[in-house]
């Protein structure tokens, strides 16, 4: 039991359809109920998809685990109604130091971009995150719920998944048309469906210690490359809520990880690093190997992998339910699409297109860190010592340190969804790229730009149009958001990050990517961006 | 484009300066100052392109 926090435990219900002994077919069931799963769940609903959720336990994480939360999923999770909730919850920080051997080498201050809803991460302990997650779920009609539901058998036919459940009344079978399978890194659905998951798995070993501290402590990130109390390793150390410091102790690759979590070892390197006077208890202690890795495709027939079950990355950066929530924002609309009837089955594939392409980068991302911060041998780690002793003096060698580089969303840059742009623009928002938030003002009040996007399609015109207030493409409506009559810019941050002179027209997916752009409202050239971007034309 | 011609103004003088630099200094102490200067240097070129050109022509020495 946590000294800051009690694990909530969920009831188990048995189901009408194991009860009954009716097979019943689901549009969508979710294995895993992760942050993953639970975001996947929400999304469903919130895009009117009923979801059965399943998971094999019955309460959040246990430990406290994922720690930081990027921009992109918070702004995603505030689509799904908690972002500020997470954000009011979690800590902020901005000021970083890194040390090197006995000294500070330099601090730094991440000022943050103004003019965003959500700031670039919190730091959050992710049974919280959970916990909202679940609140959430359990309000709304369309999430079905499940715990203590493990599954343990599948099998496929070109329509639908049979999935065998376990739960504590025995086995019973579910269909679904489609499955998102979120089991983790551990994935028993992955060995299910056959797959393998390639890639690299690191041989050293981290403790990760959660310790409640009794005093002040500076709300800052603070790395260290060798330092005197852990010689010739790295130790991370961050805040969390409630006085919760995670801290990140690489062990090397020979450590015994039994041994390394027994409070008489871990208790002396805690006291070396914080000094002998710092008041502190431990929370929660863990030791981890990592491996960096994907599977070769995510769609295995009707089963569609995400999150850990994917792909895994090292923690470095925070990519890995950062990532993972972005595969969920992806799919979940296409499913829709397809679920309906509006959008051929192929566009499920564009999922595994664009979130490998994703998966790739984070991949790239991790292993350089990774690199960086346990050098594989012996002039690596020269090089490493030479970039960190270098940066206490000069600036130039400062960006080549790489203590983990934070989670930002990978645009789509060649995804066959996108429309190429023809006509000339500035800045960051080419087709493929996510949506930057600005804010703007709404029926009189103050608000934001992705909150003023549709849950569906959109098209944003800077200025009037002329012609109706809508584009569509067989039953897919993209409805029109004039930047003058429904949302007022103001503050002209919106035109400026979208190089928005009057006439200029946005086509905006559901997930709020940029599709397509044009300099003038032309209701066939976005007709065709729309069919496109719904996997109906190529 | 990497530079192969010869760039160097005063050729006999760049090199006694390097050698004498590293003439008291231990082979541990040499392979911390030879990283460094490969790293101030490759700051001073900047462009990736032909830093890469440079690693993958020394890589190519290195092996024969």
């Amino acid at each position: 039991m946590l000294k800051t926090y009690e694990f909530p435990e969920f009831d188990y219900i048995c189901s009408a359809e194991q009860r009954d002994g009716r097979v019943r077919r689901h549009p969508v069931v979710i294995v895993g109920g992760g942050p993953i799963g639970l975001t996947a769940a929400l999304d469903c609903a919130r895009r009117g998809i009923p979801a059965v959720l399943l998971d094999d336990n019955n309460t959040v994480s246990v430990g406290s685990r994922a720690v930081c939360y990027a921009k992109r999923p918070l702004e995603i999770w505030d689509r799904l109604g908690c972002g500020e909730k997470l954000v009011a919850k979690g800590v902020s920080w901005q000021v970083g130091k890194v040390f090197f051997g006995d000294d500070l080498a330099y601090s730094f201050n991440l000022l943050p971009e103004a003019d965003h809803h959500m700031p670039a991460m919190i730091n959050l302990q992710q049974y919280y995150l959970e916990e909202e997650l679940v609140a959430l779920c359990e309000a709304s009609d369309l999430v079905d719920l499940r715990w203590k539901h493990k599954v343990v058998g599948l099998e496929q036919t070109d329509d639908r998944a049979v999935l065998k459940v376990e739960t504590p009344d025995g086995v019973f079978a579910m269909e679904a048309d489609w499955v998102i399978a979120c089991d983790g890194a551990r994935s028993d659905m992955r060995g299910m469906v056959g797959a393998d998951f390639a890639g690299k798995v690191f041989e050293d070993r981290f403790l990760i210690a959660d310790v409640v501290m009794k005093a002040d402590f500076p709300t800052e990130r603070w790395f260290w490359f060798d330092p005197p109390f852990h010689r010739g390793q790295s130790v991370l150390l961050h805040k969390q809520s409630d006085n919760v410091w995670r801290i990140d102790f690489q062990l090397g690759r020979d450590a015994d990880p039994e041994d390394a979590k027994k409070p008489e070892n871990v208790l002396p390197r805690l006291k070396a690093m914080l000094g002998e006077d710092t008041e502190f208890e431990l929370e929660w202690v863990s030791v981890y190997q990592f491996a960096c890795r994907r599977m070769e495709k995510f769609r295995h027939g009707r089963v569609l992998f995400a999150g850990d079950a994917a792909h895994q990355v090292s923690p470095f950066g925070a990519r890995g339910a950062n990532t993972g929530v972005q595969d969920i924002d992806n799919l979940t609309w296409k499913l829709k699409l397809v679920l309906d009837g509006l959008a051929p089955e192929s566009l499920i594939d564009s999922y595994e297109d664009e979130r490998i392409f994703a998966a790739d980068e984070n991949l790239l991302a991790s292993a350089r860190s990774t690199d960086f911060i346990t050098p594989k041998n012996r002039m690596s780690r020269v090089f490493r010592d030479a970039v960190l002793d270098l940066a206490k003096t000069h600036d130039f060698a400062r960006p080549l340190v790489n203590s983990g580089r934070l989670s930002t969303p990978t645009p789509y840059c060649n995804s066959p969804l996108n429309t190429p742009d023809e006509d000339d623009f500035r800045g960051a928002m080419v087709p493929g790229t996510n949506c930057a938030d600005a804010p703007v003002n709404k029926d009189g009040k103050d608000d934001w730009f992705l909150r003023a996007l549709g849950e569906g399609f959109s098209i944003v015109v800077f200025g009037d149009v002329p012609h109706g207030k809508t584009i569509a493409v067989g039953e897919i409506e993209a409805p029109v958001i004039e930047v003058s009559t429904d949302i007022v810019d103001e503050k002209g941050v919106l035109t400026e990050r979208y190089d928005g002179a009057k006439g200029a027209v946005y086509l905006i997916r559901p997930d709020q990517y940029v599709a397509g752009r044009w300099r003038t409202f032309d209701p066939d050239r976005i007709a065709a961006a729309l069919a496109r971007a719904t996997g109906q034309r190529h | 484009m990497l530079n192969l011609k010869p760039n160097i103004a005063d050729p006999d003088g760049f090199y006694e300066t390097l050698i004498n630099a590293q003439r008291d200094l231990t082979d541990d102490a040499v392979d911390r100052m030879n990283a460094k200067l490969i790293l101030i240097l490759s700051n001073h070129i900047g462009d990736n392109d032909v830093l890469a050109e440079a690693i993958t022509l020394a890589a190519g020495e290195a092996r024969e």
